[in-house]
């Protein structure tokens, strides 16, 4: 249970939003599920509802609404790579293909270890750093701007390398 | 411009560390306003200053807030950290290089609106920078630049930090605020607007990253200072984003009024590869595309003159597009975009979207026939003046101008398609 799990930062994030309107803490809260299960799952949304004392399909909508909540299992990491107007004329296309290629997955695929997902994303403000991607881990996104396939795939054997030793 | 206002850690090294901020005159406006000025004088001066909203509408910033609802307390101050417009970088440069003269510009307008929390609306996909800005703010507690009692007086004030979760839609502030809420990031039906029932239906300024940065040396330098940058009608500096074909993309704060070529050649040092300049979008996805023909290119970048050759400055995200482009293509970019950042709520351009985009998608594929360049354009002017936000707006001006401009590029597609 997440209320047990996390009590105190449930308790920190109600307070940053006047007591009768706690449904503001929503998308925080649902970050906090993704972060301990990896995926927003039914259980966790019906607990969120019930803290913040609002219906379930309220929670649930927002899943596919916003691009960074997950319901569906993915990769652990999630390499997000913006192919948006700015980034493409700088070649991100060309530069999400050769990766994909080189990790042996179509866009949109998950690699067989479960670890890697590739994916198209919209513009992510880094326009002046294309070819660029974010990665979306369990514990939040970062930026990796500037790269060729080459250091993509090595910021990838770091992730991988991360986890076998966590 | 040798002295940056807004890039000011591009002059000062660390000056994202508060103890540099401090001895580079940080907060002193803050504690100026505080201490010497009325909620209603720091107004005037903002007002007089004739700074405009920096994140695309360039609405008077003082003018804005003179809209609150007297009376009716609380209220909230919401800065819009959501930058997501294809093209435009300029909010995440400052929030992470010069977050402490945002953050300072936050306090300054929470005192004018006399509220006493401020909410940082960041886009999910900016966790690292807003989990730094949490850390920043700890600072001023911890220094007594935030809380209660500022400055001696009984002034209190508490900004906090909201995450997006990843919806270009939450960059429209009636959205933002939903989104805030709990509720579908999707915009609401004006009037009431936010300064009347904003945040929980109470009297709420919602103002860009970059206009807000600009507060505190309007407050140090004054009013006449601030217009003797940039133009008449559009003064200050502003933070230009250059992207696209150039030898130099990037973020370039330049005066208000600069032209297209002084920015595209002179800072951004060119089209690469001595191939030649096809066209501009000046405003990100949002705007009409402007060939870039030598009048366009010696236009001045502000509100007035852009508009005068077609298009619009919005947020000042300038993509440059060279000769190499067939502009079909670009449109299916920008319109792909639009599809998928839709919120769903107004039909028109929720389906009006999918339609484009499936339109240019069989352009792109060569399935195609010449008759679709016509239907393309009436679905387009179909969602025109029919929706709640601009959302559905912006999409279509890429359309419509780049058939205007450009119909033998869609044309080629088609025939080569064949």
């Amino acid at each position: 249970m997440l209320a047990e799990k996390c009590s105190s930062e449930i308790k920190s994030i109600l307070a940053k939003y006047p007591a009768d309107r706690k449904r503001s803490a929503v998308l925080p809260l649902m970050y906090l599920a993704q972060r301990e299960y990896g995926t927003v799952t039914t259980g966790s949304m019906v607990e969120i509802a019930n803290l913040l004392d609002i219906d379930v399909t309220q929670v649930a909508s927002l899943i596919g609404f916003y691009t960074l909540l997950h319901d569906k299992p993915g990769g652990k990491y999630r390499i997000q790579i913006c192919t948006d107007l700015p980034c493409a004329l700088r070649g991100a296309e060309e530069f999400a293909h050769e990766l994909c290629d080189r990790l042996g997955i179509r866009l949109g695929e998950t690699t067989p270890d479960g670890m890697i997902s590739v994916e198209e994303v919209m513009c992510l403000a880094a326009c002046n750093g294309a070819p660029m991607f974010q990665v979306q881990a369990p514990d939040g996104v970062h930026y990796h701007e500037l790269q060729t396939v080459d250091s993509a795939l090595a910021v990838i054997d770091e992730l991988r390398k991360r986890d076998d030793d966590g | 411009m040798a002295d940056h206002i807004l890039l000011r850690h591009r002059d000062v090294p660390d000056i994202d560390e508060l103890d540099v901020y401090l001895e580079h005159g940080g907060f002193e406006a803050f504690k100026q306003v505080v201490t010497s000025k009325t909620p209603q004088e720091v107004i005037d001066v903002v007002r007089a200053s004739g700074l405009r909203g920096r994140g695309g509408a360039g609405f008077p910033a003082g003018v804005k807030w003179g809209f609150l609802t007297p009376d009716v307390f609380p209220r909230y101050v919401v800065a819009n950290a959501d930058e997501s417009e294809p093209g435009t970088f300029k909010d995440r440069e400052i929030l992470e290089r010069n977050p402490y003269q945002f953050l300072e510009g936050v306090a300054i307008c929470a005192f004018a609106a006399q509220a006493n929390t401020a909410y940082v609306y960041c886009r999910g996909e900016f966790w690292d920078l807003a989990h730094e800005l949490e850390n920043k703010i700890d600072a001023l507690h911890k220094s007594k630049l935030l809380g209660k009692g500022l400055f001696g007086t009984d002034y209190a004030l508490e900004i906090h930090v909201y995450l997006g979760a990843g919806a270009y839609i939450c960059g429209e502030e009636t959205a933002l605020l939903e989104s805030i809420e709990g509720s579908l990031g999707q915009p609401r039906l004006r009037p009431p607007f936010p300064a009347a029932e904003g945040l929980y239906a109470k009297p709420t300024v919602v103002n860009n990253v970059e206009t807000l940065t600009n507060l505190p040396p309007i407050i140090t330098r004054g009013a006449d200072w601030y217009r003797s940058i940039g133009t008449e009608r559009s003064p200050g500096p502003k933070v230009f984003c250059l992207s696209g074909h150039v030898e130099r993309p990037g973020n370039y704060e330049l005066p208000l009024g600069t032209p297209f070529r002084d920015l595209i050649f002179k800072h951004g040092g060119g089209i690469p590869g001595g191939r030649s300049i096809k066209a501009i979008l000046p405003a990100g996805a949002s705007a009409p595309l402007l060939p870039a023909t030598d009048e366009v290119l010696d236009t001045a970048m502000d509100y007035e003159s852009v508009p005068q050759v077609g298009s619009q400055l919005g947020s000042a995200s300038i993509i440059v597009i060279d000769e190499t482009v067939n502009i079909a293509w670009l449109v299916h970019k920008t319109t792909r975009f639009f599809e998928h950042e839709s919120c769903g709520k107004c039909t028109p351009c929720r389906e009006g979207t999918y339609w484009m985009h499936h339109l240019l998608m069989r352009i792109e594929r060569g399935e195609a026939d010449l008759k679709d360049i016509d239907l393309l354009d009436a679905v387009a002017r179909g969602i025109q003046g029919k929706c709640l936000c601009a959302l559905g707006e912006f999409a279509i001006m890429p359309v419509i101008s780049g058939i205007q401009h450009f119909r033998a590029d869609f044309e080629a597609r088609i025939r080569n398609g064949r």
